[in-house]
């Protein structure tokens, strides 16, 4: 039997070895090049790469490769470290997996390094994360490029309560880098009914206190940002700005409104639900892309037929399933997979065990949404027809 | 006869029931059918000019009427009507 040196020297007898210089010609074709694929491990990839390279570890060539390289045509380079393990591999691929056009780069990334050519270091995950979140990474859909925009994301909750508190937990569970909390309350103990981000030892102290300890005991990688306030004409767009998702759990019309109308202006995507009794709505508005919260609601119930959950009731678990229903969408959104709510309004009767979806368009008359962003003034923002009149009567 | 889903907030105007079947060849007239059998809804869909409040939502299917033809939208045997209010609770 020849020893591990004679079978590299006579593998690389039977392929084709080819200079790093003509590798970086070939990518520097873009499109037409080779595929060119990295064998090495895990860690040696992170630490550096050929840029645009893929990875498939040697010990996965056999089962990812065509992943990596379906067209068993056209043209693939693999290198390694130094070349013995890319030979060995390119071996593989061209006697037990049929493709035509393999080769495997001399030297390796070292003889690649030496001539001087750049490399990517890519952004990885740290160890820890990558078990925190490997279930994730896992899931094509979200993989780590998708993790790794989580962890860039900021979304910022409007309530820190029955929708606010699942959202929460389930989005610094995610990952999602950067949480804003927005809620002036404090912890009540009829909250702890539905409002699991509190605790009955927390009753009395700020929610965005309390939710911010449940969140950093989840999940130490996330940020959190409190903003102790109620959301008004005069902070609401000092506040929103800069957020990539905002998520709307806020149990009153004219909140509705004044944050409609703010983040139209900065065209961010509200994620809204809401809740009463045993029945949701669900919708992501995103400004111009989709129709807005005016669009669907131009003006709002006077208070009779809009009851709050607080002097009506809701089924405890209710804002638990619409509020993941939410932190679903603001996922899809972030990591851009699948088919966002944009342009549907989903009902959810929790007592029938049913859902239903609406078509909602935008309104070509829309008073915000279909106008200039930059038009739309602080004095018009948030107000609505019969507003003085919506105000006096509720209180 | 076409089957009209009541929102909870309305529910209490008609004695609970979650749908309520009415006749009509247009959503004016179904809907009208529905404040006639249960007239505590007539003030809750309709203004003192007799047009549909502005803050209801009346879908045919699951298309919103105002996007079809308003209240003169024609309506077939089996479809559906929801009416829809806008919620706050959070």
């Amino acid at each position: 039997m020849p020893s591990g040196a004679e079978l590299i020297r006579s593998v690389k007898e039977q392929i084709t070895e080819v200079d790093p210089k003509d590798v970086r010609e070939g990518l520097s074709r873009n499109g037409s090049g080779p595929v060119v694929v990295d064998v090495r491990e895990q860690n040696e990839f992170e630490e550096s790469h050929l840029p645009g390279a893929v990875h498939v570890p040697r010990g996965f060539l056999e089962s990812r490769i065509e992943g990596a390289a379906p067209d068993k045509s056209r043209e693939v380079v693999l290198y390694c470290a130094s070349g013995n393990r890319s030979a060995l591999a390119a071996h593989t691929l061209q006697s037990l997996l049929g493709y035509e056009s393999v080769s495997s780069m001399t030297g390796g990334i070292t003889l690649w390094k030496d001539r001087g050519f750049d490399v990517e270091v890519p952004r990885a995950l740290t160890a820890e994360q990558r078990t925190r979140y490997s279930r994730h990474v896992l899931i094509p859909e979200i993989g780590l490029e998708g993790q790794l925009k989580l962890l860039d994301a900021k979304v910022l909750l409007l309530g820190a309560g029955g929708l606010g508190s699942p959202i929460a937990l389930y989005l610094a569970a995610a990952g999602v880098g950067t949480l804003g909390l927005v809620d002036d309350d404090v912890v009540d103990l009829s909250n702890l009914q539905r409002q699991v981000a509190h605790t009955t030892d927390r009753i009395g102290v700020a929610k965005v206190d309390s939710a911010e300890q449940s969140i950093l005991e989840l999940n130490p990688d996330v940020r959190v940002v409190k903003y102790q306030t109620r959301l008004d004409a005069s902070n609401i767009m000092e506040i929103i700005e800069g957020y990539d998702v905002i998520v709307d759990g806020v149990d009153n019309f004219p909140t509705r409104y004044l944050l409609n109308d703010a983040s139209v202006r900065l065209q961010i995507p509200v994620v809204s639900a809401s809740i009463l009794g045993f029945d949701g709505q669900l919708s992501i508005f995103k400004p111009y892309d989709g129709p807005c919260y005016r669009c669907l609601y131009p003006t709002p119930p006077p208070a009779e037929l809009a009851p709050s959950c607080g002097a009506n009731g809701v089924l405890g678990v209710l804002p638990g399933t619409m509020g993941l229903l939410q932190a679903t969408e603001v996922i899809k959104l972030v990591v851009g997979t699948g088919e966002p709510l944009i342009g549907r309004l989903l009902l959810y009767d929790a007592l029938a065990a049913e859902f239903t979806e609406l078509k909602v368009r935008r309104d070509p008359e829309c008073p915000v949404c279909s106008r200039d962003p930059g038009s739309i003034s602080d004095e018009e923002m948030g107000v609505f027809p019969d507003y003085e009149a919506f105000c006096a009567a509720a209180g | 006869m076409a089957t009209v889903k009541i929102p909870p907030v309305l529910r209490s105007s008609t004695g609970g029931e979650k749908e309520v079947p009415a006749d009509g060849s247009n959503v004016a007239e179904v809907l009208e059918a529905v404040a006639t059998q249960h007239p505590d809804t007539r003030r809750q869909l309709f203004g003192e000019d007799g047009e549909l409040n502005r803050y209801v939502n009346v879908y045919l299917n699951d298309e919103d009427v105002r996007v079809l033809g308003g209240l003169e939208t024609s309506v077939g045997e089996g479809d559906s009507l929801v009416i829809l209010p806008a919620m706050a609770g959070g």
